[in-house]
């Protein structure tokens, strides 16, 4: 187990030096560097920037040397530092400041909505699975497709659409206007809760497509092996027998979603939050992708693809935890 | 195609008495016959791809073709009149145009005692078939070229929003196809090689996918999309995005492919061949590939919605395509703001015909997958 531990961190460290460079590629591609973006912005205000600060900038940035010079500088600065750079459509703010601003919600909102979909695609996992080719079957598999073929932001947009002409909710937002600015108190907490179920059935429902469909696969697999036929010829109850060993066999893809609330920490579903105006970090990328402002965007995808990385890496060991199968198989080297 | 008859197991003899003879794909094709759902997708799907081919004449107008006169005019229904003096006659509503006291805005209603009437291959916009044949005939449409009719209503700029679905069709189902396309060829390329040298350039290539699939799709997508420079033509972008999302698409492609060379490796029938000193391309070609192909266009199937979905969501974002082109991401894009999809619901059409599609296609990718085996039992 320690070796595969091993193995697992030391191709961790190799693939995010890979990612590294990847986002660096990106934040490269546009032509014109940061500077020259700065300056024209600058001029188009009819501001003159200092000379000096231009040169400083340069040489902060090494944006006169080569590629790789220019990587290791932005690299080392961020690991160093933690300065991942600045994001000039935003008055120069550093990017570590603006995504930080916004990570809390973005949790929040990832966090409530993987415990969503655990609740309802698992049940209904099971059930289906248990009495396959029932109309409730049907009903689920159906959902399922439907789940996975509906764009998020075409959910997104109708719900809102119906909540305002039905229901006279104010669209969009996770406050009603009277508490955006107020201080956190009862009256906003509950006013949030009554804003997020929204969002979280909508960025929940794919998930959840998707989820039922595994869980229901993966109990089928275990349905009809021999040990199930065994334990129910010697009289063991039916649930029983269920939970306690083809369920448990099947529950592996809600170890493997575990390692998604990383990522989740930061994209907070793009583009629902996007669509429904959620002061998550989705909407932050997107307006640097608007403003190719290339520092926000590729120190998005750095970080993003650091969680994931480190997210799977979690999952893969909760799993080998879980399922003694999975364990027994590393065990040898 | 007939190489595989021989290895038809005992069971499926039982089963089914051609199954020794019939060809694979004829047993493919009879084992998704079986399967509903599909074969309704498949139907879907066709008659999807019939409308990409002949979106000019199916479609009542030109997808540009604005009428200031007539924003955010509301869907008319194509109604029927049966009576004895004139047969079956087909009309429409006509529109009555109000403003709003306050806004100035025109808002138009449907006036049920407005008749306009609607005959099939009406005169109407003229454009050209395929980009040759000049001609005006539109498939259905109102009967006086003067007097638009819109069935599924307009858009901010009095554009047609049926005409547009139609059209958009064209660019939203064909940059699957070509996606598709660019990643089968990456995905089976590299699936191959990994799959059948495996030892070092497996791991090397397995490496690169695992790297590819770290990186989370919809960030790396938008990021890539803003590298694209904004002064590129309609045409350019249309493959600046293909290339994007099939730059994603290949590694689940190539996975399969490899998995399936591996197993295939150690089937009796391709050891068979080797012992006979067949050479090396000889049975990659002739006794692999044709035993893999039936798994290989599963997952394409089940590939292509996937990167519909892609396109129409980067488009939605203002991303992807861009205004003049007309894709049903472009279109949804006009419902991008709640304000719009209040004054004019039917702008979320668009989004009907995306999920319809996808929804055929996972269905037809689906029986596809089931039946990819026709000699599993």
């Amino acid at each position: 187990m320690l070796s595969y531990l091993m193995r697992r961190l030391l191709l961790m460290v190799l693939t995010l030096g890979a990612v590294s460079l990847a986002s660096f590629f990106i934040i490269s591609l546009p032509p014109g560097d940061y500077v020259s973006t700065l300056q024209a912005q600058a001029e188009s205000r009819g501001e003159m920037l200092d000379d000096s600060v231009l040169v400083a900038l340069r040489a902060r940035y090494g944006l006169d040397q080569p590629f790789f010079t220019q990587y290791l500088k932005w690299i080392s600065n961020i690991l160093l530092y933690g300065d991942f750079g600045q994001a000039f459509a935003w008055n120069s703010r550093p990017v570590a400041d603006l995504i930080w601003d916004r990570v809390g919600l973005s949790f929040f909102l990832s966090l409530s909505t993987l415990l969503f979909v655990w609740a309802i695609a698992f049940p209904i996992g099971i059930l289906s699975a248990v009495r396959q080719y029932s109309a409730g079957d049907y009903l689920a598999t159906f959902f399922g497709f439907l789940g996975m073929a509906v764009p998020e932001f075409l959910l997104a947009l109708v719900l809102m659409w119906v909540g305002m002409r039905y229901f006279g909710q104010s669209p969009g937002g996770l406050f009603s206007p009277e508490y955006q600015d107020a201080a956190w108190n009862l009256g906003k907490v509950l006013d949030l809760a009554g804003h997020l179920w929204l969002p979280i059935l909508i960025i929940g429902l794919s998930g959840t497509a998707g989820l039922i469909r595994i869980t229901r696969a993966n109990l089928l697999d275990e349905l009809y092996k021999p040990y199930v036929v065994a334990a129910r010829a010697k009289g063991l109850p039916e649930w029983k027998l269920l939970v306690k060993y083809p369920v448990r066999m099947s529950l592996s893809p809600f170890f493997s979603t575990v390692g998604w609330l990383l990522p989740g920490l930061i994209s907070g579903e793009t583009i629902i939050s996007i669509v429904m105006s959620l002061p998550t970090t989705g909407p932050l990328l997107l307006s640097g992708v608007e403003n190719q402002d290339m520092y926000l965007v590729g120190s998005f995808i750095l970080i993003l693809s650091t969680l994931t990385v480190i997210g799977t890496l979690i999952s893969d060991l909760v799993l080998a935890w879980w399922d003694p199968r999975i364990r027994h198989r590393y065990q040898g080297g | 195609m007939l190489m595989q008859s021989e290895h038809t197991s005992p069971q499926a003899d039982d089963f089914d008495p051609e199954a020794g003879r019939a060809s694979p794909w004829r047993l493919v094709w009879r084992k998704f016959r079986k399967h509903k759902l599909a074969v309704a997708g498949a139907i879907v799907m066709l008659f999807a791809y019939f409308v990409v081919a002949f979106a000019e004449i199916l479609a009542p107008g030109s997808p540009s073709a604005v009428d200031e006169r007539h924003t955010y005019a509301p869907p008319q229904l194509v109604q029927v009149d049966l009576s004895w003096d004139n047969g079956v006659q087909l009309y429409v509503n006509g529109f009555r145009t109000e403003r709003d006291p306050e806004t100035f805005e025109q808002i138009h209603t449907i006036d049920p005692r407005q008749r306009v009437p609607i005959t099939f291959f009406a005169r109407g916009d003229s454009y050209h078939m395929w980009g040759l044949i000049p001609w005006d005939r539109h498939l259905i449409g109102s009967a006086d070229p003067a007097q638009k009719v819109y069935f599924l209503g307009t858009d901010r700029a009095g554009r047609d929003v049926f005409s547009r679905i139609i059209h958009g069709a064209r660019v939203s189902l064909s940059i699957g196809l070509i996606g598709v396309a660019v990643s089968f060829v990456l995905g089976l390329f590299f699936g191959g090689i990994s799959g059948y040298y495996s030892g070092v350039p497996d791991t090397i290539i397995q490496r690169i996918i695992e790297f590819l699939m770290a990186i989370p799709t919809l960030p790396l997508w938008l990021a890539l999309s803003a590298a694209v420079p904004s002064d590129w033509g309609p045409l350019m972008r249309y493959f600046a995005i293909t290339t994007i999302l099939s730059v994603i698409g290949w590694t689940g492609l190539a996975r399969v492919v490899r998995g399936r060379f591996l197993s295939l490796r150690e089937e009796d029938f391709v050891v068979a061949a080797r012992l006979d000193g067949c050479g090396r391309g000889r049975i990659i070609f002739r006794h692999m590939v044709p035993s893999m192909s039936s798994h290989v266009i599963a997952s394409l199937t089940m590939a292509v919605p996937g990167m519909i979905l892609a396109e129409t969501a980067l488009s939605f974002l203002g991303l992807g395509l861009q205004s003049p082109a007309v894709s049903w991401g472009v279109l949804l894009q006009e419902a991008q703001n709640i304000r719009a999809v209040e004054t004019a619901p039917w702008l979320l059409i668009p989004g009907v015909a995306v999920l319809v599609t996808v929804l055929a296609m996972n269905f037809v990718g689906d029986g596809l997958r089931d039946s990819a085996d026709p000699y599993k039992q």
